[in-house]
């Protein structure tokens, strides 16, 4: 049992990473802000999930795992405002979403 | 396997203050600084610092980057060029960073027990406090009780820098006190418009203030105490100043209450060291509070820690109006 914990737990944090992993490629390779957001909110949202299911496993059923539920919950509520305050403010602020960044650089810089 | 994620986040550490000092927009350099603090804060936690990791995220990640967009919004958005010389400048960086590297050789190593710090009071401390304060948490009986005196000075530092800033800032034109009906509309209406993180923001407050009643009054037993409760409670009242613009949250929570708060709160720390005097004790020694010298301890830290998330919930608080209050004129 506790090795089938500890598998699951290692399968959830390793896909969690790559998620993760992946986001950051994608913030970096992405053309333009709002791509560039949709990268990040897949670390916000997939890599969280899977990383604190993840660590959850291993914490047991203990107040530790309740905390790590109430971090995810907080989280999960968070981060996609964030995100969405991003993507409004930017569109706000005249940015529209088929202008590649270094089109943009030009632009203001 | 701790010592590679030191390693590993103080090298991130020093990219992130490279990158601080090369860019040019300060927008940049303000995200820039909370990256910094959070980054400290983990290694502080690394550290086994738990209370100070918890104040440098409250304040450091937290706070200050409002504080600095705040400061930002009044000032320009890019750092004008330097004209000054450069070559003296670097001069003058390198020989501190020799000697900086010079004096690291003399430092004892990392986690030694022999090392100066663990030899002088610090074991009296570890060893005293289960039978004289009798709380788990040591950090806060050495901040709250055995060097009262030190956080008592804290306090009284944070009370004059919200001063300060109240008298530089505060200055308000006089044709504000004319027509108070008039200017209340005009305020820029916070994120009025923005639906969803009005609504999840709303959702959030009473929870964010709970967990600063939390991080409050479990310092005893826990990581926390007044700072850092003081700073979440303040974040709060921050998130809805933003979420229902800043004359709503005025109008919740007037200046005159803050200044309150300042000046309560100093005052509350200040009174439980003169009641032990009163009481026949030394300034600050809160043995004497109750019949029991253990409850009096716990009283006395309870009272003070009080004191200080009120007066650094008003601080903060202060100074985030102020500078709202001047990018409106």
């Amino acid at each position: 049992m506790v090795l089938l914990l500890d598998i699951a737990s290692w399968a959830l944090l390793s896909i969690g990473g790559t998620f993760v992993f992946i986001g950051g490629v994608g913030v970096l390779r992405m053309p333009n802000l709002y791509t560039r957001i949709h990268a990040a909110s897949l670390t916000d949202t997939m890599g969280a999930i899977l990383i604190i299911v993840g660590v959850m496993l291993q914490a047991g059923a203990s107040l530790a795992a309740i905390k790590l539920a109430a971090i995810l919950l907080f989280l999960l509520l968070t981060s996609p405002t964030a995100s969405n305050a991003l993507a409004s403010a930017a569109l706000l602020a005249g940015l529209r979403p088929g202008d590649t960044v270094a089109s943009h650089e030009e632009q203001s810089g | 396997m701790i010592v590679l994620f030191g390693v590993f986040l103080l090298t991130l550490m020093v990219i992130t203050a490279l990158a601080i000092v090369h860019t040019r927009h300060l927008f940049v350099a303000v995200i820039l600084t909370g990256i910094f603090s959070l980054l400290m804060a983990a290694n502080f936690f690394l550290l086994d610092a738990a209370d100070v990791a918890l104040t440098e995220a409250a304040i450091g990640a937290g706070i200050s980057t409002v504080l600095f967009l705040g400061a930002l919004a009044l000032t320009g958005e890019y750092e004008r060029a330097s004209t000054s010389n450069r070559l003296l400048a670097m001069c003058v960086v390198a020989v501190v960073t020799l000697i900086v590297i010079y004096a690291t050789f003399d430092k004892p190593r990392f986690g030694d027990p022999l090392a100066p710090v663990h030899q002088h009071v610090s074991p009296w401390y570890l060893e005293r406090t289960p039978e004289v304060i009798d709380i788990p948490n040591v950090v806060t009986a050495v901040l709250a009780s055995f060097r009262g005196y030190d956080t008592l000075g804290e306090v009284f530092v944070v009370f004059t820098a919200g001063i300060g800033i109240l008298f530089l800032f505060g200055a308000r034109p006089r044709r504000r006190s004319g027509s108070p009906g008039i200017k209340m509309a005009e305020p820029d209406q916070g994120l009025r418009h923005y639906l969803i993180p009005r609504v999840v923001g709303r959702l959030l407050i009473p929870f964010i203030l709970l967990f600063g009643l939390y991080v409050q009054f479990h310092g005893d037993y826990g990581p926390g105490g007044g700072f850092q409760a003081g700073a979440i409670v303040a974040a709060a009242f921050i998130l809805y100043a933003l979420l229902e613009g800043e004359a709503q949250a005025l109008r919740v929570m007037p200046q005159r209450l803050l200044t309150g708060l300042i000046a309560g709160g100093a005052l509350l720390y200040g009174a439980v060291g003169v009641a032990g005097m009163l009481l026949g004790g030394n300034f600050l020694d809160y043995s004497v509070l109750a019949a029991d010298p253990i409850t009096g301890q716990h009283i006395g830290i309870l009272l003070i820690e009080a004191g200080v998330g009120i007066a650094v919930t008003g601080v903060l608080l202060s100074v985030f109006h102020a500078f709202a209050a001047r990018g409106r004129h």
